[in-house]
């Protein structure tokens, strides 16, 4: 399976700048990079997925689709390698090589299918969806990924999904974050058709208004790890760039992932910006199974006090 | 329009003080687009500046400590004003 032949191969796994860009943001973007031929198939068949849902969700809504070709949808728990037809539209979108390494590299060679979900957006349907995180508050550090693929070009305000980069390691239930209809930084998807961007679970993120002709189309789908997710991706220059005592108030480097991990985003609160630096550090902690990594000191300060703290009380 | 109705902005700013940065915000019109709306993107630099335009402060979240365990944890935006304005008179 090409899942396989992906971690065999460093160059389809994920780089450690782009690792510590989702650690950091929450979210990978590859532009264009599902071919246009399994872009044409999707736009036949994702609707055809969709409308199969809605006849299980509610028959009285959708009538069964009359070609069963390309509408499997998997059981929640299904491996992904047996999920999908080697030639379905999904099917090809995991094999694409790029898609299949980003896979490997924060999930693992082996996930399981949580479920997928064709999102349609009318031409002039100018609804809003409230912001939000999907599924449930969750505060494990292990995480979900979501595929959001596009498989046409979007114009700006032409549907494209609305996401707030940077969100994803805050603890919020669903959608009670509705209310913010604007953050300074947020993005609305557009782009060029077979765009993939896959999100931490977390992220925040919301339908957005077409104001185009035209139906966007977006299928999304979500898979969960079944292995510890360390030191999955192209880990060779890891090692070299990891330097626990960078610390932006004293010694540091531009090379050092600590470079990377401590970037803020304009949405955020000073204060927020540091805990949000402390957990992306927790969370490159569990990546790269150093429990001593540290970015700007935040978290060894405290450490070492705790451990003070521990020796006085046993006294 | 001949009766009172309500606009709700909300403004999250960057601190606790009412002259820091807006980060994000959101409009809720009572008077079903017969008002004005707010322009710009944020509509107001930061909250001082939606005072000075007109606006009534209705509300300002309180701080709350950190609940022990949960210190380094970060979830809701923390610093949210709410203003209001009411436009039209009773006839």
């Amino acid at each position: 399976m090409d899942w396989i032949d992906a971690t065999l191969d460093p160059q389809m796994l994920l780089t450690t700048d782009q690792m510590a860009s989702f650690v950091a943001r929450g979210f990978l973007r590859m532009d264009a990079v599902v071919p246009g031929d399994i872009n044409d198939q999707a736009m036949e068949e994702l609707p055809r997925l969709f409308r199969a849902w809605l006849h299980e969700f509610a028959p009285s809504l959708a009538a069964k689709p009359d070609d069963e070709d390309g509408v499997v949808i998997p059981s929640s728990g299904t491996v992904l390698v047996d999920a999908y037809a080697p030639d379905s539209a999904f099917g090809r979108l995991v094999r694409v090589p790029a898609v299949a390494g980003a896979i490997a590299s924060l999930v693992g060679t082996n996930p399981i299918v949580d479920h997928q979900f064709v999102h349609l957006k009318t031409a002039g349907d100018l609804t809003a969806q409230g912001l939000h995180a999907d599924a449930i508050i969750d505060p494990t550090m292990a995480f979900d990924i979501q595929l959001f693929w596009f498989p046409h070009d979007v114009a700006p305000k032409a549907g494209g999904t609305r996401f707030v980069p940077g969100s994803h390691l805050r603890r919020v239930n669903m959608d009670a974050v509705a209310r913010y209809q604007h953050l300074v930084g947020d993005e609305y998807f557009a782009g060029k058709a077979g765009t993939v961007i896959i999100f931490h679970q977390g992220l925040w993120h919301a339908g957005a208004p077409n104001n185009s002709s035209t139906l966007r189309v977006m299928g999304k789908l979500r898979l969960n790890p079944t292995e510890p997710q360390v030191r999955l991706w192209n880990t060779s220059d890891v090692d070299e760039r990891t330097d626990a005592t960078d610390h932006i108030f004293a010694r540091t480097h531009q090379s050092n992932t600590g470079a990377l991990l401590r970037g803020g985003e304009p949405w955020y609160e000073p204060g927020s910006h540091r805990l949000e630096i402390v957990n992306r550090a927790r969370l490159w902690r569990y990546l790269t199974d150093d429990p001593t990594f540290d970015i700007d000191w935040y978290l060894t300060r405290t450490e070492q006090r705790v451990e003070l703290d521990r020796k006085a009380t046993s006294r | 329009m001949s009766a009172p109705r309500q606009q709700v902005l909300h403004l999250w700013l960057s601190s606790p003080a009412l002259d820091s940065n807006v980060i994000g915000w959101a409009f809720y019109d009572g008077t079903a687009g017969v008002g004005p709306v707010p322009e710009g993107d944020p509509p107001y630099p930061n909250g001082l500046a939606a005072l000075v335009d007109g606006w009534y402060l209705l509300q300002v979240s309180p701080l709350w400590p950190a609940s022990p365990g949960q210190e380094r944890e970060t979830s809701f935006l923390n610093h949210e004003f709410v203003f209001t304005r009411v436009l039209g008179h009773p006839t």
